[in-house]
């Protein structure tokens, strides 16, 4: 920490000194010319719509001609009332815990296998990080044949076994469970990525001491490698709960948000009721929540736990 | 949603019909030199063969009339929906394009999006819009205002399979009521037969069972009312008895295993492949059982056999009453007259017959029937111009809001999630939200 400090200030002071030759007079110039164009950028694609939105969830508007009639707060009162709202808010949190207690793990786990020196390392690695390499929409077709219980790989499965097939995408019960175990294949490998690119860069020095000293392996893990491995963990949950929020692509292929929402996550959500109803300000108001959970969470996360990386 | 187009595997098709825009826009841009009317016409269609046909129309019409340029857009379903309001209020908006009618043409037109057909269509007493089926030119005006015109019509109805009728000894001819129909549920059952293929994945498909209870309990008027925020509404006791029929029907568990899942286009598979005995569908049920079928060869013609939605004992709805589809040609606003001429043509009686003769449409046109060669086409075509009111699909009538909450309902009563009167009252709150 004291070390990049060190860096980062020298690094202004070697800035400041090549400022002061002729040319340093040069920035303000650099400025208005370099920064309208991101600026403009920037407020056009990210601040506006964002500033539309917000507004648009106001009123009551199909997409037609301007919004005119002001509702007030009605679309968040109808929003907040609806009980496939709630399933979706309860199917991101359920996702987020999913993610954390099992994928996470999972991925540690394999990581740790996979960064030792060992023949065929690599294509283990390969293996486990293909399905992020795929199409989320490719994956959730895949998983749709999977799960399929006439032609799919669960029929042939049961039909061996001799049992009847559980056509677990059409039962409300377990579709969700099905759509979290797709996620889990799905993102794993990403995660177990990051922390073998984490694990490699640990100092191995201080590995090699703890084994001098006589540490088990648990011992190691828990107490050598898990507590420097800290900064990737930290990461990795952000993009688990950030990913798991904005979650979509993966579940219109394989449920639609169905059978009877079941498996409704807030985006597919906004997209059945805002965008297919025409509900332009409620599908607004989704986005306004959306927006406002995603930003609480990211900040309030980089704040707290990853104020030191 | 409610199109038959939904029945294609989307991919490849999309990618043709891409390729076939492409090489269309490449084609006409190297003719852009010469000054031109050009007309933009946007459809959802999704079937090469189809799309073949619709560019064969444009070019006849553009040999007869060099100095016009017709640019044809195809689009997938979804993408269609999504763009349509943007581009309606852009300089970019197309002459014309495809449209469901009922809530969502109103809405467009009440944004003054479209453009005022009436005085044109009964300019000369009325030679344009004669052109028509009545029902078809009467069920696309609103608020007494034509903005559409009609192209085509169709009609829900049973499809079974003479085979496994037989097998269960079950008489399709017997079935005059919803009891006789329960009745041929149970004995299909009893026979160890899969009375009914049902996409609730899709919603769509099993709200067709609310609709025509609705239809045969309350009938025309009842659901005017409900639609026009009179009276009782959807609270009206018909609507609940419809609704408590559905789950009578639910109860006897008639789907096939896993139907809460199906797609529309596994459930013409599973109705293809046999292992169900009855289908409620669009009149081109025939060419999509064989498409989506496992073997991609399904029911033979003669293998299908066809009904109409039975009466409900005591229920103010005849047996001719009629939903289904009723599809026009919406014109914006800005569309040119040569687009208003190209439109005449595209839907004359001998363009409309042509197209019916290649199993594309039942017509809206009048007297182009006779293009139909299709036996079940045909029974559709006639059980049409027989019907005694012809409602267009709930879901497209009621509007994108409430049209969709008609389905969420229809399944969730069907398959017990929600008591009839819940179901009502979900649908009565959403309308008076509108």
């Amino acid at each position: 920490m004291t070390a990049s400090v060190g860096d980062a200030s020298s690094l202004d002071a070697a800035t400041k000194i090549r400022y002061k030759s002729p040319t340093a007079r040069g920035r303000l110039p650099a400025l208005i010319i370099f920064l309208p164009p991101a600026i403009l950028l920037f407020t056009l694609f990210v601040i506006l719509p964002m500033g539309e939105a917000a507004w648009y969830s106001l009123y009551r508007w199909n997409g037609y001609g301007t919004p005119t009639e002001f509702v007030g707060v009605r679309n968040f009162e109808v929003l907040f009332n609806n009980a496939a709202f709630s399933r979706a808010l309860i199917n991101n949190g359920l996702i987020i815990v999913v993610s954390l207690l099992l994928q996470i793990p999972l991925a540690i786990w394999l990581a740790v296998m996979l960064s030792r020196k060992m023949a065929g390392v690599v294509a283990f690695r390969l293996v486990f990080f293909l399905p992020y390499v795929l199409a989320d929409v490719a994956a959730g077709l895949i998983w749709r044949f999977v799960y399929d219980g006439d032609y799919g790989l669960f029929a042939a499965i049961a039909g061996f076994f001799g049992v009847a097939t559980p056509y677990v995408l059409a039962d409300r019960d377990l579709a969700i469970y099905a759509v979290l175990a797709v996620i889990i294949w799905k993102y794993f490998g990403f995660h177990m990525m990051l922390f073998i690119a984490g694990l490699q860069s640990l100092d191995k020095s201080i590995m090699e001491a703890a084994e001098i000293d006589g540490a088990t392996g648990w011992q190691r893990f828990r107490y050598v490698t898990l507590p420097l491995l800290g900064s990737t963990v930290r990461l990795s949950v952000f993009f688990a709960i950030i990913g798991s929020l904005q979650l979509f692509d993966l579940i219109m292929p394989l449920t639609g948000g169905g059978p009877s929402n079941s498996t409704q996550t807030m985006v597919t959500f906004l997209y059945t009721y805002g965008v297919t109803r025409m509900q332009v300000g409620l599908g607004s108001a989704v986005g306004v929540v959306l927006f406002v959970i995603c930003v609480t969470i990211a900040f309030g996360y980089k704040r707290i736990f990853m104020r030191h990386d | 949603m409610t199109n038959h187009d939904k029945a294609t595997p989307l991919w490849g098709v999309r990618l043709t019909a891409l390729a076939a825009a492409t090489a269309l826009t490449s084609l006409l841009g190297a003719q852009a030199a010469a000054a031109q009317t050009v007309v933009k016409w946007m459809h959802v269609e999704t079937i090469p063969a189809y799309i073949e046909a619709w560019e064969g129309i444009a070019k006849d019409y553009e040999t007869q009339h060099p100095d016009v340029d017709i640019q044809l857009q195809f689009l997938e379903n979804e993408a269609f929906k999504a763009k349509l309001p943007t581009l309606l209020q852009s300089d970019a908006a197309p002459d014309f394009f495809y449209s469901w009618g009922g809530g969502v043409l109103r809405q467009q037109a009440q944004t003054g999006a479209l453009m005022d057909l009436t005085a044109a269509m009964n300019a000369d007493d009325g030679a344009w819009a004669k052109t028509y089926k009545p029902a078809a030119v009467a069920g696309l005006t609103f608020d007494g205002k034509i903005h559409v015109v009609p192209y085509r019509m169709g009609t829900v109805s049973f499809f079974y399979n003479k085979d496994l009728f037989a097998k269960a000894g079950v008489k399709a001819e017997d079935i005059k009521t919803w009891n006789d129909f329960l009745g041929a549920v149970k004995t299909l059952k009893a026979a160890d037969i899969t009375p009914i293929a049902g996409g609730g994945g899709d919603k769509w498909p099993l709200h067709f069972y609310w609709s025509y209870l609705v239809m045969r309990n309350g009938g025309e008027q009842v659901f005017e009312a409900a639609k026009n925020k009179q009276g009782e509404g959807f609270m009206d006791p018909t609507v609940i008895k419809a609704g408590e029929q559905l789950a009578e029907l639910g109860k006897l568990e008639p789907f096939q295993n896993g139907y809460l899942g199906a797609s529309w286009s596994q459930t013409l598979g599973t109705f293809g492949d046999g292992k169900a005995a009855m289908l409620l569908g669009f009149e081109n049920t025939e060419p999509n059982q064989r498409k989506n079928a496992g073997d991609g060869k399904g029911l033979a013609s003669d293998q299908i056999g066809r009904f109409a939605f039975p009466i409900v004992e005591g229920g103010a709805g005849k047996v001719t009453d009629t939903l289904g589809g009723l599809n026009g040609w919406g014109v914006t606003k800005g569309a040119s007259p040569a687009a208003l001429d190209f439109l005449r043509f595209l839907t004359s009686q001998e363009t409309e017959r042509e197209l019916a003769a290649k199993g594309m449409i039942i017509p809206a046109a009048a007297n182009a029937e006779e293009g139909l060669k299709d036996r079940l086409m045909r029974e559709a075509a006639d059980q049409l111009a027989a019907s005694t009111w012809h409602q267009n699909f709930f879901d497209q009538d009621l509007g994108p809001s409430v049209g969709r909450v008609v389905n969420d309902i229809s399944v969730d009563i069907l398959s017990g999630q929600m008591s009839p009167e819940e179901g009502a009252q979900a649908i009565q709150d959403a309308i008076e939200l509108e």
